[in-house]
């Protein structure tokens, strides 16, 4: 393991999200906050998940992780397709990483953008309503697990894709629904059994839900089956990662 | 001592299209070898090969010993490539480029060298500037400073000099060969075939993914293959005697132009017969064949560029 290698590549991945923070935390923040202006002013008073918590204060750890997961996946998958559709990607494929070490470059600076992300816009949402931590740990946990599983859907989708829409469509068509029907905005509970037992088949509601305990003390799932199912993603995705970066999958050509 | 690169049987298939059929050759430490061929002829396949952006079908590669699959790492460190495209990182600064190029290849402490780089490429004034800002031939620089930033033994520019001016391409020269003088392998690939002449010790050429010359540029350049007489005479020549007619290249006024066979002409006696046939010469000239007329002839290709127009002469 190269140490000053792999840091070397994780700090550049950063430093590239850094330059354009206007775009990478900044955006991604208002969003978040846009989504919490709207739906907590519309729904709050009329819907109450958790006993004692307010709809707006129930809102926030889902789209907190949201943003979170949905950066974590934007700088992976971005950072490679711009790099392979530029030709720089020559330039971490030149020296000699190791597939495991770009993994770990990579992710780990998808995981402190979605950090970022995450951190502006609990930062910010305080000034609207007060949200209570009953665990940190849970919360930096499954912040840490989600962004750490997105970043390497990110790592795979921008090495299976050659065209930025198809980036787009991949985001489109699997990272917003999945995000959007994984519990963000209300609990499984009070969907109808048919659609609540099918949620439980989107890894992306083991995230939220998880998430949502660590501020709340409450969840849909048992958390630990939930932080159970993120790290079996997180194994797998590592896994596929590491051997679709050793065989060199649509960057080195076979 | 262990050869820079060594290539062994290696072959590459993309479809219908033989990339590479069975290559072989090897470069020594410390040569400045040229890799030539026409567009398409597997030159760039090869070179990707060796740095491993792309696996081969059969054969071996190595650099310094180091073979490029299963010792990839020693391989790569060995290896530095400038590559045919000009790639940037529009996000950085020259200086933030080659800091983190530095940085992937494990060297530590490398501000020194990177001055020095900068300074010999002409970069210097340009370290903090964003590689957006950079003309083309900047852009170069910078890609060569990317490919010294871990002091490789081996060098492989891959048509370094396409679209670089006169100036830029002078001073590059001037610095790969200083870096050819302190030892450094030189592996060069170009479409001006000139450079090439001028610059390497040994030249292979390749052509529909096969070696169809491995040779010192001296031997190549002498492979028997003609040379042209030019004869200029005092008066108008009016009629080229019948023996020379076959071996006429050119006929202008006073200047006739004729085909060489070192091997089967003799200077001597074709000076003699044309003065016997009462031309009055007035200067006579052996033009050498160029490398081009060498490659023109064994690849049967257009010949590839010039390095300008009004540069091409040969006469002596």
């Amino acid at each position: 393991m190269n140490g000053l290698a792999t840091y070397t590549l994780f700090k550049k991945e950063v430093k590239r999200w850094r330059k354009v923070w206007l775009q990478t935390v900044l955006a991604p923040v208002v969003t978040a906050l846009l989504y919490l202006a709207v739906f907590g002013h519309v729904l709050e008073g009329r819907v109450e998940i958790f006993p004692g918590i307010s709809y707006a204060a129930f809102l926030i750890p889902g789209l907190l992780m949201m943003s979170v997961i949905q950066n974590a996946f934007a700088n992976t998958s971005s950072s490679l397709i711009q790099s392979k559709v530029m030709g720089s990607i020559i330039f971490v494929l030149l020296p000699p990483f190791s597939a495991l070490e770009m993994f770990l470059a990579f992710i780990g600076a998808a995981v402190m953008r979605g950090l970022a992300v995450g951190v502006g816009v609990f930062l910010i949402a305080l000034f609207y309503v007060k949200v209570p931590i009953d665990n940190f740990l849970v919360v930096l946990g499954f912040a840490l697990l989600g962004s750490y599983v997105m970043g390497a859907l990110g790592l795979i989708a921008g090495m299976w894709a050659e065209k930025f829409d198809q980036i787009a469509a991949f985001q489109s068509f699997l990272i917003v629904p999945l995000t959007f029907l994984s519990g963000v905005f209300y609990s499984i509970n009070s969907l109808p059994p048919f659609w609540a037992y099918l949620s439980k088949f989107n890894p992306f509601f083991y995230m939220i839900d998880g998430f949502r305990y660590g501020f709340f003390g409450q969840s849909d799932q048992p958390v630990l089956f939930s932080f159970v199912v993120m790290l079996a993603a997180a194994l797998l995705l590592t896994l596929v990662c590491v051997r679709m970066l050793a065989v060199g999958y649509k960057l080195r050509d076979a | 001592m262990v050869d820079a690169i060594k290539v062994e049987n290696v072959s590459k298939r993309y479809g219908d299209l033989q990339a590479l059929n069975g290559v072989s050759f090897n470069i020594k430490q410390g040569e400045f070898f040229g890799l030539l061929g026409p567009n398409g002829a597997g030159k760039s396949t090869l070179i990707s090969a060796l740095a491993g952006l792309l696996k081969t079908d059969s054969g071996c590669l190595s650099v310094m010993g180091h073979d490029v699959v299963n010792e990839y790492r020693s391989a790569r460190r060995s290896l530095g490539v400038v590559p045919q495209e000009i790639i940037m990182d529009p996000f950085f600064t020259v200086r933030e480029t080659l800091e983190f190029q530095s940085g992937y290849y494990g060297v530590k402490n490398n501000a020194s060298w990177i001055d020095e780089l900068l300074e010999h490429l002409g970069l210097a004034d340009k370290a903090d500037k964003n590689m957006r800002q950079l003309s083309g031939g900047m852009k170069r620089r910078v890609l060569i400073a990317q490919a010294l930033v871990h002091k490789p033994q081996v060098l492989v520019l891959d048509e370094p000099t396409a679209g670089v001016d006169v100036e830029l391409r002078q001073s590059m020269w001037r610095f790969v060969r200083r870096l050819h003088r302190e030892g450094h392998t030189i592996v060069l690939t170009t479409h001006y075939l000139e450079e090439a002449e001028e610059l390497c010790d040994r030249i292979a050429i390749i052509d529909k993914g096969e070696v169809i010359a491995l040779e010192s540029k001296q031997d190549l350049l002498a492979r028997g293959l003609g040379s042209k007489l030019l004869i200029r005479a005092k008066h108008d020549i009016n009629d080229v005697p019948a023996p020379y007619k076959a071996a006429l290249v050119r006929h202008e006024g006073v200047e006739i132009e004729l085909t060489l066979n070192r091997d089967a002409d003799s200077v001597m006696s074709i000076l003699d017969g044309l003065r016997a046939a009462g031309i009055e010469i007035e200067y006579v000239s052996v033009l050498n064949d160029s490398l081009e007329d060498v490659f023109v002839r064994m690849t049967g290709s257009e010949p590839p560029v010039q390095l300008g127009s009004g540069e091409a002469g040969g006469e002596s």
